[in-house]
């Protein structure tokens, strides 16, 4: 098959886990890699050798290990930078995952600075959202008297565009938006949104989560009036642990931020009437931060650099056209969002009419795969398109065919399972 | 591997799931509840009519409106049959009953006496991530027949 990552069955050794054989013998076939990805033996082995090794607390132990845990953290910190192109290394913040990010923004706006939001001012958010980048937004406008508003989506699952320059207008303040949505698949077109928004002077978040394991990123590159001025992801979707995820924002912008957690690392000086902060990106990590979890991404982020993300991208598409082909030759079986794979990422949400997702994931739990079924955190883009739940199967850059084939077998399976002809 | 499948499935969950009972919501109620499963989205809307028997309150009606899994819609036509026409006490020891069979990891021995076609469950205990799928609508009941008493007594 064309796009391939080239060796991918070496690859897959990379993948301990891979190796698994599940109840009654059978192999794992892991399609739920937009939910977690699976780690590579060199994150979980730099993780133990941090451990075993070089265990202390960061920028303030006086010694030698702490020295060695202090640069093996800002040397994490480098290689995300470098994984995403950022400008500047100080702009990358490592956070818990990408909804503390979204948090940390949504809550800073809140206070007195430049770019309070206050009564009057509209954020704009999309119909396709994540949980994550739904519920901070509210918070923030019921506490601000902002208004909250969306695109809405297209039948086949896409942004609808055409009421832009209604939407982002004057009062707008923010337009945080998904790159690629975790639940249709649907690459959206930031860099043109992004124009509109920066043409009205609203700030751009991108909730990069599903992005950043599959699309080579380049911040530096894109033209200004294009490039976000916040952009997240989280760090266990790009084959790094959980724990830790990454706010990258615009350095002017991080400096007129406020902070949003208080406590050690944050502050410059402390007196008991009032503190001063620390440059960024310490101004936003209070306390002691995910150590070990920082340097297991930064493994994984240079892992996806030496496969070449271009790799990766083109790996994904091909994986994710020939599971669209295969998904849509099951009777019945209703793709949600765009069924070209040169469009979408590698998320495909279904619904066989007859069947509930649940049941549809148990059946293929039986035989070794692992899916995703419900609402994805998505529960909006669902009710968009008259569904409570769907199945979502997700690829990775370790997926081969014959998983695909082994899904759709097991769909049939279903099917016949249910008594549906 | 179809062995726990069809532990899980039992034709008896498959039969209440295909031609679930007493579904649809019914006049007169003394509580409604309205209960989610938020982490796959299964609703159940349910309402409870009480009704004063010869030896204390009796269970008059349960009627649903439920959306979700074959799991926890056969779970909701199951509970109906049980519940209906019973005292509220007895009605209250069958949930119990089911509770700890569905808590139970597949080591308790369901008696049929009083679940009847609820034993059809037992294989929902190896499932873990399928028995809050079989319980919403017994946690719905309970809710709803708990606040329909309070109502009474204030």
């Amino acid at each position: 098959m064309e796009g391939l990552l080239p060796d991918l069955d070496v690859v897959r050794k990379d993948f301990p886990i891979l190796a698994r054989v599940l109840a009654d013998g059978r192999p794992l076939i892991y399609l739920d890699s937009a939910n977690t990805s699976q780690k590579p033996q060199v994150v979980i082995d730099t993780m133990v050798d941090h451990l075993e090794r070089h265990n202390a607390n960061i920028a303030r132990a006086m010694h030698q290990l702490g020295a060695e845990a202090t640069a093996a953290y800002e040397d994490a910190r480098d290689k995300v930078a470098a994984f995403i192109g950022a400008p500047d290394r100080d702009e990358v913040v490592f956070t818990k995952n990408i909804t503390e990010g979204l948090n940390l923004l949504a809550n800073t706006l809140a206070w007195p600075g430049p770019h309070q939001v206050g009564p009057g001012d509209e954020i704009v958010i999309t119909e396709m959202e994540h949980h994550s980048n739904i519920v901070p937004w509210q918070l923030l406008c019921e506490r601000t008297g902002a208004t909250l508003r969306w695109f809405g989506l297209t039948d086949d699952g896409r942004l609808d565009l055409s009421n832009v320059d209604e939407l982002i207008n004057e009062r707008t303040k923010v337009v945080s938006l998904v790159w690629v949505s975790n639940m249709l698949g649907t690459i959206n077109p930031v860099g043109e949104i992004a124009r509109r928004a920066h043409e009205v002077g609203a700030l751009v978040m991108l909730d990069a989560a599903q992005a950043a394991p599959q699309l080579p990123i380049d911040l530096a590159s894109m033209p200004d009036d294009e490039r976000p001025d916040l952009l997240g992801f989280t760090g266990h979707k790009v084959v790094g642990p959980t724990g830790v995820g990454v706010l990258w924002g615009r350095r002017s912008l991080l400096d007129q931020l406020p902070p949003f957690l208080g406590g050690g690392e944050m502050i410059e000086t402390v007196t008991m009437e009032k503190s001063t902060y620390a440059p960024v990106p310490h101004k936003f990590e209070a306390g002691t931060p995910p150590i070990v979890e920082a340097v297991g991404l930064g493994a994984a982020v240079d892992y996806l650099s030496v496969l070449g993300m271009d790799n990766v991208h083109r790996h994904e598409q091909a994986i994710t056209a020939y599971a669209l082909e295969g998904l849509q030759a099951v009777p019945g079986l209703r793709v949600l969002g765009p069924t070209d794979a040169t469009q979408r990422g590698g998320a495909i949400s279904f619904e066989i009419p007859g069947v509930h997702p649940h049941d549809v994931a148990t059946v293929l739990d039986t035989r070794g795969i692992a899916v995703r079924a419900g609402h994805h955190c998505a529960k909006p883009a669902h009710a968009r398109f008259g569904v409570q739940s769907s199945t979502r199967m997700s690829s990775y850059l370790y997926t081969t065919p014959a998983e695909i084939d082994a899904l759709v077998e097991g769909l049939e399976y279903t099917r016949s399972y249910f008594g549906l002809s | 591997m179809s062995t726990d499948l069809d532990a899980l499935y039992q034709e008896i969950i498959l039969d209440h799931y295909k031609n679930p009972h007493h579904k649809g919501l019914r006049e007169p109620f003394e509580a409604e509840v309205h209960h989610v499963n938020p982490t796959c989205g299964d609703e159940v809307t349910l309402r409870v009519h009480l009704e004063d028997g010869p030896n204390g309150q009796r269970v008059g009606d349960v009627s649903y409106d439920a959306l979700g899994c074959s799991i926890s819609q056969a779970s909701a036509s199951v509970l109906t049959d049980l519940v209906i026409g019973r005292q509220v006490d007895e009605a209250m020891a069958i949930h119990d009953e089911f509770l700890t069979l569905m808590q139970g990891k597949g080591q308790v021995e369901p008696d049929e006496e009083v679940l009847e076609d609820g034993v059809a469950f037992a294989g929902v205990a190896k499932f873990p991530a399928r028995i809050k799928c079989a319980l919403l609508s017994w946690m719905a009941w309970k809710d709803a027949t708990t606040t329909a008493q309070l109502e009474e007594a204030q």
